[in-house]
Parts: structure tokens; C-alpha cells; sequence
């Protein structure tokens, strides 16, 4: 009995809170909420209209903390991300962020992800899903330290027009000046701000990082700074309209990472995913290497395209048919209205040859109204790039909205 | 050395030596590189005490295949065999020894039953182990991607089964991965022609007779009928003299032989294998590398992990290759005595095992990084077929002892040697009471010693567990087990690839006609 009662009592929560949780939750009128990765998490808190469009013409603010992140530090850091990566992460510089999918040997993502040059041989690494076993394993002959640091550090997505302007009236000094994908850190309340221009919305936007503990005095002071600014705290649902507008996939939505993926061939390449430009063959030996060079050869099953859908019913989950409407040619897997782009787009998977840029094919678009099921061909356009990408989103220095 | 090679070969053991010998025939420039001052990595015969010598690595040869031996002229090239076929005494404590000689077993009161039960047994396995044997002739067949040379290695695999007829064919399906002490168990009431089966179903594993697949690792042993050895055969001047008469041979086909020259690592360039770099700093290029050492040491420190995709480096990592059998050498004044025991048997393999569950209890300890407390041993006195070994009148005994984990919680040192030793002779004095007086002196290989000596991972002398999940197409690991490595240009021919350990040669054979078959598929 003794050496029971000495051990720390068992956790029993089922569901994990958020550093900003106590403030989300009293905003949250909905109280609709969702489990992303073991924290409660907000799916909408209020009218999703109102909470997209803060996104796109004022600030929003969404809680990334339950998003994985991991600290690789040591003298091998570099080289062991590189091995990784199937981009040259050589080419991002300190204080700089990049964007990256990593590969089974059979060239599949697992994920796409973010990586933070926090400091020389000091990156952060966020991702949707947990690879903590594949990179200790990816480690294996580098001289490197691996940390789950999910739980140890807050982070902010702060979005939209009014954001540099928020963080102004905070006091961030020279923010104006980051320019996208470049990092800053800023003196807080006794403690320390690291603030990335990045962000999943492709609107002008930064993610904020800090402790545990300065957590709810951030919040405070961004919400205090932000309200002259139309500032107000989202969820999920909005940030995904906003995502698929911007034309940026997800794991487990537009992908299966392939550790996760049963089926033989329902995984994806980084090509079959656009993501031909992070691919750098010649960096040296990273894992799908060889898969990647032979696919190369042979050529890709799948392409991904953005689809113009006509008119505004959104073509989720729909068959995507030839131009003869005969033969199916690939599905969607993100769909949505997009209500700034005025769009009705759809990110699908087409089989090879399928979707090069104009082609004209038809979406299978069912939908139910009071028990009546109805289905609509829908002319469906491969669009060439994204239909949101406003210039603010690269413009440096920020506008002030 | 400015003579340009097609291809080198890392390491000059039998495998080796057979993989070289077969490219240089076919016309390819082939050098050896060998870290040891001799050719034959474990096969090798060198003194232990003054005057004294003996097999240090393998010390029977069982399964190097008789057409293999034709087909590299080994007798033109020195090879003698001081005796061949040798029965397998099991040595029991009350002197009713167990003699199995090819389907023959015979004892003081072996029922009519269990001596028709073993001959019956030994036809079943042999046809089925025969199934195993004509597998092991060939590169084990793909199952993803597979061309049209896999599909009909799998046909001929699955046609080979059936023709075994409805019956045998249900019968090794049944008895394919079941565990040795049940089969044992089932098939006879003797106590002592049970143990004796699953002795050769463990010996050189870490598993005991209830580990699942152990039936497997029996057929495995039991190929050796289809190679043309009814039993074990002993080379004249022992194992290394049979490594030197490969060597002859290699040699006589023009293969060029490096001594003393330990490479350093690999060169590759843009994920090829151009060449190698030895300790020396010297760079060697060749269009193919051969390695024939384990597949963990070719892929962690000859390549490097940092070349290799992550899913191999964790499929590599996950090879169990724990060494478990040591190696011991006696010097002795004089033959022992064995009550019980025909003098003319004396020159045979002879057995200290234990009942199923005593074998069970010598590897359970080995799970708990402790060693057997009662060592099971395989043996031999080699002196009795050939005098050269030991200086007359005086005798030399060869001696396999497990289980000794190369982990051993605490490590082997100098005491716990000692105590391993008393251990195996207090096992020795059971059967062969006072032979402990006859010793002038002993030398013990723990799988640390072999590690060192032989350069194999763990000191595992197969290169890798002989088990289902190790096998065929997961030998050394799935999706590479077509002896092409996942670098392009670098091979493995070692036992670590198909078709496994002891020294058989076709892991070496099979490598070399996969590349002169040409490029490996990505």
C-alpha cells in the first residue's frame, strides 16, 4: 500500500485543456467543441461567418496549441532534418521558418509540416500528426536531441489585415518589418515572445509562441491591444474555409499519412501532391529519395488540382468525372464556398494524365434538402493556381489595415 | 594498387570465397579484402593451446552442398574429409546412449515403436526439408513488385508443397510453425529421441523447444540430407583447411587476395557504391561491392545509417541476432571415457542434452541475460579421424555450449567466465566421469570472443536468428532480400542473407548470380 500511495495520482482526465482554455471556453457562446489531438478544442464559437470573416478583414485568433511540436537541438540538427525533410532545410537560415513534407522509404508523406530555425543547431518542428517514434528512429547515427514540446509551449495563430496593427498597439516593436516565414523574438512581461510571420489562412498573419506560463498575460494583452482592431477568437470551421480558399491541403483531409495508410497505393507522393518544389534530389541521402527518383522515371498516379465548381452547392466528397461524364477520374477531398474569392472551389486527386491546368470535367455533387436527395453534374475547371493570394500577404512591411 | 577491379568483395569467408570464386569464372575481376591474416572468416583451424589445434569457428561441416563442392573442383584443390556422414550419439547420464544415424536410431531399450516412429520421422522431415533445400537454391522470391523469375520461384515453392500429395502437404502446412517440443512430444513416447530432435532444432539459436517456428529451424538443420550429408563430415586439418581449399580455388580463378587489409567504410556517391576506404586511408573503386559481412555491420558501419532510408535503418535495427553458443576447446592427455559408450562411436557427433524441459530451463536463464546453470553441448574429438591436430597420443575436443548470452547482465568477466566453464565441465563429468583430470587446457569463446574474432554482430554466428520471420524473402530484411542492399552497387552475401548460417555457400552462390544477372530492380 505504501509504495502506491507515494507514486503521483493517476491522470484521469480523459481530454486535455489548453494554456488559453479558461478564456476560450468563457468566449466560446456555442460551447462547440471538437478533439484535435487529446485537447479540447473549439470547432466555432459563435457564427462562423462572423468568425471568417474576422479572418479576412480584421484579426483572428485560433488556439494551435494542441498542434505536435518537437525541439531537435545538437551539433547533427541540421543534417538529421535534412535526412528527413525531402527539401534542403540547409537553405533556411536562422530565424527563419520552412515549410516541408517528410517520406516513408516509399517517397509517401507522412505529413507536411513547419520547421522553425529557432537558433543555430535549435529547430522546432510542428505537424498535425505525432512522428515522435519516426524521428527517434530517423536519429539513429545523428548526433541529436528530440523533444516533445507540445505541451510545454503556447501558441497563437493571430490572422488577417488588422494583425500587424494589433501587435503594434502591443508594443512589438519593428514587427511591420518580418517579412513572411521570418521569426522575431520580443521581451514579454518578464519573459519572451517568439513571433513567426506564418500561418495556415495565406492571408497576411503571424503565430505567436511563448511559455505555458505567460499563456493567459499573451491572450490578455493581445485581446487588450486587439479590440480597436475587431479582434475575436475562432475555431476550426472558419480556419478551414479560409484554408481551402488559400488552396493549402491537410493531412488526414487531402493526404493519409502513410504510416496511418492500411491500403496498399492510397498514399501519396510529395508530387502527387504539388509539392514537386520541396523535393531537392540533389542535397544528398533523405528517406523516399530513391523511391522519388524511380517515380520520377515512371511517372506519378495521382495529381493534385484546385477546382472552379460551378455554381455554390460545395462538392464535398464528389466523384469527379471525365469531360464525357463517363468515366470517374479522381474524388475530392476538401471542399468549400469560398465567400472572399467568391468561389465554389474544390482541392481533389485526379488520376494521371487528369487535371492540367484549364481542364474542363464535371463534379457529382449530391446534397439532401428536407429528405430529398438531389444530384447536380457540376462543370469543374483545373484551376492553375490558388483563387485567394492577396499581395498583403507578402507585401513587407506589413500594411497597416 | 593501381589494377582496377569490377568488383571487391569485403571479407573472405566461405561465403565470400564462394561469391567471388563464382564471378571471377564468369569472367569478373574480383578482389578480396580480409581483415584477418588468413581467408575463411569462422571457418578456420588455428592453435588454442601449444601444440594443440582446432576449428575455432564452425567445427563440422553439415551442409555445404556435395554438388557445390563439384562445381568448384574443391577436391582438386586440396580438399580431404577425415570422415563423413558421422552419427549423432546422445550421451545420456545412465550410459543407455541414443545413437541416430540417418533414419537409424538405436538404444538400449528403444521400443520397436519409437525406432519405426524416428525412421518414419525422418523420411516426413527429410521430404519436406528437401522443399526448403530446392528453395535455398534460388534468390528467395519477391512478393510486392515481383517479376516474372519471383512468380515462378513461388510456383515451383507452392508446386513443390503440393506434389508432397494431399495428406503431407496438410502435414507441413500444419506442423510448419509449430513449436519442436509438441512435434517431439507427438511423435514419440522415448524421452530421449524427443530431446534429441529438439536439440537440433536449437542449436545455434537463442530459442528453446516450446519458441514457436523451432519445427522450421529443424527442417532447417535437416536440409543437409538434400545437400548430399547424411550426416556431419570433417575436413581434413579441420574447417580451415576447407577454407583454404576455397581459397585455392578463388585464387585459381584469378580472384586477388588482400590479407590483413580491413576496410574502413564504403564509398558512395550520389547513393551508389563506388568503392571502399580502408583503415589504411587507401581508396579501392569498383563498379560492385560484395559485402560478406552481417547485414547490421555492413548497413550501420561500412554504409552508415545516415545513406539509408529511416524504414530500413529501423527494419535493420529490428534484426534479432542475439548470440547465444559459445565455443569450447579442450586439450586433452587422453581419450575420455564415456561408460556406457561404444569406443567406435567415439569419433561421432556426440550430444550432453537434457529432457525437453530441461532444455527449456538451460534457455530460459538466457532470457534474464543470465547463462544455462546446466550448458546443453554439442561435441566432437576431431583427433580421432585426424592425428594432425594434436601431438600424438594426446587429443583435441571441439565442443559447442549454449545458451551464453553475448549480453550477459553484468558482463563476462574473468569470474564469470570461470564459473560458465565449471559449468560445462560439471555437464562434461556427467557423461564422462573424471575427464576434467585429462585437461591440460582450455580456451572458451564467448559470442563477445566471436564477435571480436569473426567481426559478426552479437556473435551471432548466423548472422542473424534462424526463424520464419527471418527467412526467404524477410532474410536480412523484407524488401531487400534479393541480396541487392538498398544502396545501388553494394551487395550481401554473407550468411545473414538468404538462405542463412552454417556453412552452406549458397548465400554466396545466389549473390553472385544475382549480379551477373544484371541491375536489381529500385
Amino acid at each position: 500500500m505504501n509504495s502506491v500511495s507515494t507514486r503521483p495520482p493517476h491522470d484521469t482526465r480523459v481530454m486535455l485543456e489548453t494554456p488559453f482554455h479558461p478564456r476560450i471556453s468563457a468566449a466560446n457562446g456555442l460551447q462547440s467543441w471538437y478533439n484535435w489531438k487529446g485537447y479540447v478544442s473549439a470547432e466555432r464559437l459563435d457564427q462562423i461567418e462572423f468568425e471568417y470573416f474576422a479572418i479576412r478583414n480584421a484579426t483572428a485568433v485560433f488556439d494551435i496549441c494542441p498542434m505536435t511540436k518537437y525541439r531537435i537541438e545538437g551539433p547533427d540538427a541540421e543534417a538529421f532534418l535534412n535526412r528527413l525533410f525531402t527539401r534542403d532545410v540547409r537553405k533556411i537560415r536562422t530565424h527563419r521558418v520552412g515549410y516541408g513534407v517528410w517520406c516513408d522509404d516509399a517517397g509517401q508523406v507522412q505529413d507536411d509540416g513547419t520547421l522553425f530555425h529557432l537558433a543555430p543547431d535549435v529547430w522546432r518542428l510542428c505537424s498535425q500528426e505525432r512522428c515522435l517514434d519516426w524521428l527517434c528512429w530517423s536519429a539513429l547515427g545523428f548526433n541529436v536531441k528530440i523533444t516533445d514540446e507540445t505541451a510545454d509551449v503556447a501558441g497563437l495563430a493571430v490572422q488577417g489585415p488588422t494583425s500587424c496593427a494589433v501587435f503594434q498597439s502591443m508594443g512589438l516593436e519593428g514587427i511591420e518589418a518580418l517579412k513572411p516565414f521570418e521569426l522575431r523574438y520580443f521581451p514579454f512581461q518578464g519573459g519572451e515572445l517568439m513571433v513567426s510571420r506564418t500561418g495556415f489562412t495565406g492571408d497576411l498573419g503571424y503565430e505567436v509562441w511563448t511559455s505555458r506560463e505567460l499563456a493567459l498575460p499573451l491572450w490578455d494583452a493581445l485581446f487588450t491591444a486587439g479590440e480597436p482592431h475587431l479582434i475575436r477568437p475562432i475555431g476550426s470551421a472558419a480556419l478551414n474555409i479560409a484554408r481551402i480558399e488559400a488552396g493549402f491541403i491537410m493531412a488526414g483531409a487531402d493526404f493519409v499519412p502513410a504510416e496511418q495508410c492500411i491500403r496498399h497505393g492510397r498514399s501519396r507522393s510529395p508530387f502527387e501532391l504539388g509539392l514537386e518544389w520541396l523535393v531537392d534530389f540533389g542535397k544528398g541521402p533523405f528517406t523516399g529519395r530513391r523511391a522519388l527518383l524511380a517515380e520520377q522515371t515512371k511517372g506519378s498516379r495521382y495529381r493534385f488540382v484546385r477546382l472552379d465548381v460551378e455554381g455554390n452547392k460545395p462538392a464535398n466528397n464528389s466523384f469527379i468525372f471525365g469531360a464525357g461524364q463517363r468515366e470517374v477520374v479522381g474524388t475530392v477531398t476538401s471542399a468549400v464556398w469560398c465567400p472572399t474569392a467568391k468561389c465554389n472551389v474544390a482541392l481533389a486527386s485526379l488520376d494521371m494524365p487528369h487535371g492540367r491546368p484549364g481542364e474542363e470535367l464535371w463534379a457529382e455533387i449530391y446534397y439532401m434538402r428536407e429528405l430529398k436527395w438531389t444530384r447536380v453534374m457540376a462543370r469543374a475547371r483545373v484551376l492553375e493556381g490558388p483563387v485567394f493570394d492577396p499581395p498583403r500577404r507578402r507585401q513587407t512591411p506589413a500594411p497597416r489595415f | 594498387m593501381t589494377e582496377r577491379h569490377d568488383v571487391i568483395v569485403i571479407g573472405a569467408g566461405h561465403n565470400g570465397l564462394v561469391c567471388a570464386a563464382t564471378l571471377a569464372k564468369a569472367g569478373r575481376k574480383v578482389l578480396v579484402l580480409e581483415r584477418a591474416s588468413h581467408a575463411g572468416g569462422a571457418a578456420h583451424t588455428r592453435d588454442f593451446a601449444s601444440g594443440f589445434s582446432v576449428s575455432a569457428g564452425a567445427h563440422l561441416l553439415t551442409h555445404f552442398p556435395q554438388d557445390l563442392i563439384t562445381e568448384l573442383q574443391l577436391q582438386r584443390h586440396g580438399l580431404r574429409f577425415a570422415a563423413t556422414d558421422l552419427a549423432s550419439v546422445h550421451l545420456q547420464t545412465d550410459g543407455r546412449h541414443l545413437v541416430l544415424d540417418g533414419p537409424h536410431a538405436s538404444a538400449t531399450d528403444l521400443s520397436a515403436e519409437d525406432a519405426q516412429a524416428y525412421a518414419a520421422f525422418h523420411a516426413d522431415t527429410a521430404s519436406y526439408a528437401a522443399i526448403l533445400a530446392s528453395a535455398f537454391g534460388r534468390r528467395p522470391p519477391r512478393l510486392v513488385d515481383s517479376d516474372w523469375h519471383d512468380r515462378l520461384g513461388m510456383l515451383k515453392l507452392a508446386w513443390d508443397i503440393r506434389s508432397l500429395g494431399r495428406d503431407r502437404m496438410r502435414e507441413v502446412l500444419r506442423i510448419g510453425l509449430m513449436n519442436i517440443h509438441d512435434l517431439a512430444t507427438e511423435s514419440f513416447t522415448d524421452g530421449r529421441v524427443r530431446s534429441a530432435v529438439a536439440f537440433d532444432a536449437i542449436l545455434g539459436t537463442g530459442m528453446g523447444p516450446r519458441a514457436p517456428n523451432t519445427v522450421m529451424s529443424y527442417l532447417y538443420r535437416r536440409t543437409a540430407d538434400a545437400f548430399g550429408r547424411r550426416g556431419p563430415a570433417l575436413p581434413t586439418g579441420g574447417m580451415g583447411a576447407f577454407a583454404e581449399a576455397l581459397q585455392a580455388c578463388a585464387v585459381a580463378r584469378g580472384v586477388d587476395i588482400r590479407l590483413q587489409t580491413e576496410v574502413k567504410c564504403l564509398r558512395i556517391e550520389d547513393g551508389r557504391a563506388t568503392g571502399v576506404v580502408l583503415k589504411s586511408g587507401e581508396l579501392l573503386s569498383a563498379g560492385t561491392v560484395v559485402s560478406n559481412a552481417d547485414p547490421r555491420s555492413t548497413l550501420k558501419d561500412l554504409v552508415g545509417y545516415r545513406e539509408l532510408d529511416a524504414g530500413v535503418v529501423r527494419r535493420v535495427e529490428g534484426i534479432r541476432m542475439r548470440g547465444m553458443a559459445a565455443k569450447l576447446h579442450l586439450a586433452l592427455d587422453a581419450l575420455p571415457n564415456i561408460p556406457g559408450l561404444d569406443p567406435a562411436r567415439l569419433g561421432n557427433r556426440l550430444v550432453i542434452s537434457a529432457s525437453l524441459e530441461g532444455i527449456e530451463e538451460a534457455m530460459n536463464a538466457s532470457k534474464y541475460k543470465q547463462f544455462s546453470p546446466e550448458p546443453v553441448i554439442e561435441f566432437c574429438i576431431p583427433t580421432l579421424h585426424d592425428a594432425s591436430l594434436a601431438p600424438s597420443t594426446k587429443h583435441v575436443l571441439s565442443a559447442i555450449v549454449q545458451y551464453a548470452p553475448v549480453d550477459l547482465a553484468g558482463g563476462w568477466t574473468e569470474a564469470a567466465r570461470a564459473e560458465f566453464l565449471a559449468r560445462c565441465m560439471a555437464r562434461f563429468e556427467t557423461v564422462a566421469p573424471g575427464i576434467g583430470a585429462l585437461v591440460s587446457a582450455s580456451e572458451l569463446l564467448l559470442p563477445p570472443d566471436l564477435e571480436r574474432e569473426f567481426g559478426m554482430s552479437g556473435g551471432h554466428w548466423h548472422h542473424g536468428e534462424i526463424s520464419v520471420d527471418q527467412l526467404l524473402m524477410m532474410r536480412p530484411i523484407v524488401l531487400h532480400a534479393q541480396y541487392a542492399m538498398p544502396v545501388e552497387g553494394l551487395w550481401l552475401c554473407g550468411a545473414g542473407a538468404h538462405p542463412g548460417g552454417g556453412v552452406m555457400g549458397l548465400a554466396g552462390r545466389n549473390c553472385a548470380r544475382e549480379i551477373l544477372r544484371g541491375r536489381p530492380r529500385a
